[in-house]
């Protein structure tokens, strides 16, 4: 069977990019996360989205899964192939396939990476720019999207897929379609004013289909570009502080962070607010519009803005920053996951106390966070825990750690985002039953073999 | 294996497969083959999972671990300090235990065995080494102030030869006092080191610095970059101490001492940083001296460069493996897709290895009236 | 604890006050207004000036009796709990700059330079002017003295003591020097000046940089190629607990072939460079600094700003650079005339 599938998925994509050897079925069985391994039978690589709809065709005929995968970089491990069959990896459709500058969006293969378009951006249209996740430059928009990512300019944009356009998207059962304005018109602006089908393939962990390209709004970029840093004691006020911060609509990310490390830090409660203006005089202006809106805390001198000159900048500048990956470095041992939960922000002092009872009680290093998602909406709150990768126990305590936050999130009211298969179905039980019924029948009418990243989203 | 200690550290972020400024894949290994194992990171974690027991040493892996090319990309990009200055060394080391195994790619073993046997790839007596001089009048090292060192590649292959007669020309114009060994010298051993065939590697250096310490050489000035590597970072450490420059370190502080036609034709000149003067010597500046310096020569920049170059695919061994050859996106190919796309007439080189890699993929991509392959010194002489 | 060395007598007997009257940043309508409000300072009441205050320095240089106006005013800032910035950019800076307890014994020997908190800044250190020297740096030897910008005076009191005892007993008690250069020159202020005020004992030597600079060009005046080239100096807040050093300057200026052109914002009148107002949450103010330094810089010409406070340049440094100056420090300067 798997000899088959291997020649089969060889004529469609050419024997260099087809493998079920055991070094690919090793590697491709988990991601950096604290999640069990889940071997493929075969990692399959194609080049174009008539070799994706061959794949999922064979798929079919086959009754093989199929997992979809991009950079790989989830950490919950959405990409392993729970119930075994053919991984798809999306990295060789990486091609930038459109900029449009005037009506500001970019359109991208399924496996384009986030550094690849920054980069394109940055020589070909140094006026635009996407908003960048907090993932390392090699994880793609897709995948971003996919899972609702949000990234570096979410306070001005929403999240990742609210910043989507349209999308070419290969159906598990084969057929090829298209959602948002490019369905009608070949032009990539909105997904407005059609029924909004791109909700069929937004955060389904990839058991819907496989998007292979997709527009993305592009922002201005700005010639000068600047951070400042909130500092305050008292957690209750974050909500609050939050609010009056995102009233000004000048800042384009906002992202709240409480840290054991550097020891300084401890205790106290950070918010960096990236913003950027075409000119110095504007700059200013925003940033006196920033300062104002929380000046009555400064004047109590219970908070107040970092001092940080320009050359200390420049690191909290850095899109993306490696700070990120290296807290997997923090135990030595190359591993970190975190429950990132949706919620409310009015919880924000709940969701951080928790997070701290969590780390305390399962011994666990630790950062907390948040991103603020549009103009004070909501916001994803982060609990990050590093382990060492090569110390059993310690995985096992940070994976404890992760499901006892994943119950603390949905019971504040949060909910998990990009959740693991076990968290889905923490999920799913506190669902209106009547949406997990739709989400089913949906996908029966979409997947009817069940090939799509099957144990996903499952009760 | 030594270096075992850090392999599960790694967090295979995948900061390693990019440049700095992300333009593309710039992980010869990881750009040719695209499954995750040939990364960086996946090395890393195959590593691991061999020491563990969880996968075999099978031919691919061996592959896998072979296809590196040691251009030091991860070494760079990596986002972990301090953990990443011991990527290539834990390659290395993992290369080792393979070749203890017993499980090497059929092209490495040959690679190896020629080296063994007649201290060259090429399987040519040492005692005619001296052959690419094809009838230019270039002293034996005597007591001159520099020895030359000619690599395999200059020593043998004919592309190789036409370049060592050029750098040798101009060295002479240039009034560098210089002498070379036509019958003793051995393979430079960059490369075997790079394989993880510690032993040979010592025995081929120790061979040479006899002769070196024989001939009382005190400053050396080397062809090809992986030389210059190789004795200067690895030969001190089995007693071989020499003042050691690649040419063009040398060259770009005499170029004051030459003069040009009138009539140099203008030409837009694309550098390719070679990784062993580049990424591993940290030199991206001496090339580009000499170039700036000459008449007529307008340099461009292509995306990749200096720290961020993207490597030729010959690094490693690759050169006569061929591990890395085949398909459309070797990254010798879309190395000189990028020097057209940047406007170059001229793709300069300062590495034998680079010219033969790069024109090869000149001809493999149709690209023979767009852009010529030549190597820094070939570009100096023209304009004289 | 000891008292800051100040005398009431000297206030009330002075005719100018001048440590109110010249200040630039609070304002007073007569020298009466000054006067009453100096005198409350001393008799520990609230004043506005304690609210005010830029914490600049400048009044312990305008006193006529060096009557330590200025530690005396953040004596009763912190007595008051009058807090200059918010609590928790105060608290995470003590923190951050706090003794970590890394430092080991280390051999040097003369000259021996204090690089205090600027581990960055020991790339400086190197060539003929620092030839032999050894560096020692890190916030195990900090001089502290930024807390007089946050009304801690409790923390100088705690810290200094620590960091002198650290530096003589890693360093200097070893070595074959009792001196130490102050590659900072609030470290020469903090062992000096405050020490003195503090009642600090001080057992080494510290040499001021620039009495440093002056005799090695001597030394190697053979070596000296002029500059020729116009410059402009931002006097930083901690010279003025040492302003006969300005004068030394001058010296060295002269020597290697640099031209002090004259500003409105230099010497006595020197402008802040806008860095502790941006800590105290007056970002307007400092904009405003900015803005006045830089303009006055621009309007005498000249191809140099120097710097003798890193924390200046910093602050200062990319606008001074946007505008078509060259930021540097004086230390780099004076080794550009040396040739290096």
């Amino acid at each position: 069977m798997t000899t088959d599938l291997i020649n089969r998925l060889a004529k469609i994509v050419g024997p260099g990019f087809v493998s079920g050897e055991a070094e690919e079925r090793y590697l491709y069985s988990m991601d950096p996360g604290t999640m069990p391994a889940a071997a493929p039978d075969a990692v399959v690589m194609p080049a174009n989205t008539e070799e994706v709809q061959q794949v999922i065709l064979l798929a079919n005929e086959l009754k093989v899964p199929i997992v979809p995968m991009g950079a790989g970089l989830v950490l919950s491990g959405l990409t392993r192939a729970l119930r075994g069959g053919i991984i798809v990896d999306m990295k060789r459709m990486n091609h930038i396939i459109e900029v449009n500058p005037q009506s500001r969006y970019a359109v991208v293969e399924g496996g384009a990476s986030q550094g690849m378009l920054k980069s394109y951006l940055k020589k070909h249209h140094p006026q635009l720019k996407h908003s960048m996740p907090d993932a390392p430059p090699i994880a793609t928009m897709a995948g971003n999207v996919c899972i609702h990512g949000s990234g570096h300019l979410s306070v001005l944009g929403g999240s990742h897929s609210d910043m989507l356009t349209g999308m070419e998207v290969v159906l598990p059962s084969g057929e090829i379609i298209r959602t948002g304005s490019c369905s009608v018109s070949g032009e990539w602006f909105a997904r407005s004013p059609l029924p909004d089908l791109s909700g069929l393939f937004v955060g389904w962990a990839g058991t819907t289909g496989i998007v292979t390209r997709l527009g993305i709004k592009l922002f201005p970029s700005y010639k000068h570009n600047d951070v400042l840093i909130f500092v305050a004691e008292d957690a209750d006020l974050m909500p609050e502080i939050i609010s009056r911060l995102t009233s000004t609509q000048v800042a384009e990310d906002m992202t709240p962070w409480m840290s054991p490390k550097p020891a300084w830090a401890k205790g106290f409660l950070h918010i960096n607010i990236a913003y950027g203006a075409h000119t110095k005089k504007e700059l200013i202006f925003k940033r006196n519009l920033l300062q104002a809106s929380v000046r009555e805390y400064i004047d109590q001198k219970i908070a107040g803005f970092l001092p940080l000159p320009p050359p200390q900048k420049g690191r909290f500048l850095e899109i993306p920053s490696p700070d990120l990956a290296r807290f997997a470095d923090l135990r030595k041992g190359g591993g970190f996951e975190y429950v990132g939960a949706l919620m409310a922000i009015e919880h924000f002092p709940q969701a951080y106390r928790a997070g701290l009872a969590i780390a305390e009680k399962f011994n666990v290093s630790y950062s907390l966070g948040s991103r603020i998602i549009g103009a004070g909406h909501c916001m994803m709150f982060f609990f990050a825990y590093a382990f060492n990768r090569a110390d059993a126990e310690d995985v096992k305590r940070a994976s404890d750690a992760l499901e006892a936050t994943n119950e603390a999130a949905l019971k504040i009211g949060g909910i998990p985002w990009k959740a693991e298969e076990p968290a889905q179905k923490q999920i799913i039980d506190k669902m209106d039953p009547n949406t997990f019924a739709l989400m089913d029948r949906i996908r029966s009418v979409l997947d009817p073999n069940q090939i799509m990243n099957p144990g996903n989203w499952e009760k | 294996m030594e270096h075992e200690e850090i392999l599960h550290r790694c967090f295979r972020c995948g900061y390693c497969k990019l440049p700095g400024n992300y333009v593309d894949i710039n992980c010869p290994a990881y750009l040719a083959f695209r499954f995750e194992t040939y990364s960086p990171g996946g090395r890393m974690w195959l590593l691991r999972a061999w020491l563990d027991e969880k996968i075999s040493a099978s031919e691919r892996f061996a592959e896998i671990m072979f296809s590196c090319a040691t251009c030091g990309n991860c070494v760079e990009h990596c986002a972990f300090p301090e953990f990443r200055d011991r990527l290539l060394l834990a390659f290395t080391a993992g290369k080792e235990a393979l070749l203890d195994a017993g499980q090497v790619p059929a092209p490495v073993r040959d690679y190896l065995t020629k080296i063994q046997l007649h201290g060259n790839p090429y399987g040519k007596s040492v005692k005619k080494s001296g052959q690419w001089l094809d009838g230019l009048d270039v002293a034996l090292f005597s007591d001159q102030e520099h020895l030359f060192f000619i690599d395999d590649v200059g020593t043998y292959d004919p592309r190789g030869q036409e370049i060592a007669r050029s750098v040798v020309t101009l060295l002479q114009k240039a009034g560098i006092s210089f002498g070379i060994i036509t019958d003793a010298m051995n393979s430079d051993g960059n490369d075997v080191k790079a394989m993880g065939e510690t032993a040979l590697f010592e025995d081929l250096a120790e061979k040479n610095i006899k002769v070196l310490n024989k001939l009382n050489v005190k400053k050396i000035i080397t062809l090809s970059p992986h030389s210059l590597n190789a004795l200067k970072n690895d030969y001190p450490a089995l007693g071989g101490q020499y003042q050691v420059f690649h040419y063009t370190q040398v060259l770009a502080f005499a170029m004051a001492g030459l003069t040009f036609s009138d009539k140099e034709p203008e030409a837009k000149i694309a550098y390719h940083d070679p990784c062993y003067l580049g990424r591993h010597n940290t030199d991206y500046e001496s090339a580009r001296m000499i170039l700036r310096s000459v008449p007529g020569v307008t340099l461009v920049e292509m995306d990749r460069n200096r720290n961020n170059a993207l490597c030729c695919g010959g690094g490693g061994g690759n050169f006569f493996t061929d591990i890395l050859s085949g398909g459309d996106e070797t990254s010798a190919r879309v190395r000189v897709r990028e020097a057209v796309d940047a406007g170059a007439e001229i793709l300069a080189v300062a590495c034998p290895m680079c010219a033969v890699m790069l024109e090869d993929a000149v001809k493999a991509e149709n690209l023979d009236d767009r852009i010529q392959v030549l190597e820094v010194s070939e570009i100096v002489r023209q304009r004289f | 604890m000891k008292s800051i060395k100040f005398n009431p007598d000297l206030c009330v007997n002075c005719e100018t006050i001048d440590c109110l009257m010249k200040c630039q940043y609070v304002t007073f309508s007569d020298i009466a207004e000054a006067r009453e409000e100096k005198l409350k300072i001393n008799d520990g009441k609230d004043s506005r000036v304690l609210h005010e205050c830029l914490t600049c320095y400048s009044c312990q240089e305008y006193c006529p009796y060096d009557n330590n106006p200025f530690f005396l005013l953040v004596e009763r800032q912190e007595e008051k709990g009058v807090l200059p910035a918010p609590k928790p950019i105060v608290e995470e800076q003590l923190r951050m700059m706090a003794p970590k307890g890394r430092i080991t014994k280390q051999a040097v020997s003369g000259p021996v330079v204090d690089m205090c908190a600027f581990p960055m800044l020991t790339g400086c250190v190197r060539g003929k002017l620092f030839e032999g020297a050894s560096t020692i740096v890190g916030t195990d030897i900090f001089c502290n003295i930024m807390w007089l910008h946050f009304a801690k005076n409790s923390t100088i009191r705690e810290r200094v003591p620590q960091m002198i005892d650290n530096i003589m007993s890693f360093y200097l008690k070893d070595s074959d020097t009792n001196e130490l250069v102050c590659f900072h020159d609030e470290c020469y202020g903090t062992y000096t000046s405050v020490a003195d005020a503090y009642g600090i004992e001080v057992p080494f030597k510290p040499i001021h940089q620039f009495d440093y600079y002056n005799q090695r060009l001597d030394i190697l005046k053979d070596h000296i190629k002029p500059i020729n080239a116009k410059i402009v100096y931002q006097r930083p807040c901690s010279n003025r607990l040492c302003p006969q050093t300005d004068q030394v300057l001058d010296e060295i200026f002269e020597k290697i072939g640099a031209e002090r052109v004259p500003r409105k914002y230099d010497r006595e009148n020197a402008l802040c460079c806008g860095g502790v107002p941006r800590a105290h949450q007056r970002d307007e103010l400092a904009d405003e600094l900015v803005e006045k330094n830089i303009n006055d810089m621009l309007s005498v010409g000249a191809t140099y700003c120097v710097f003798n406070c890193p924390f200046c340049m910093a602050t200062l440094g990319q606008e001074v650079a946007e505008q078509g100056l060259m930021p540097i420090l004086v230390s780099d300067l004076v080794q550009i005339a040396l040739g290096e």
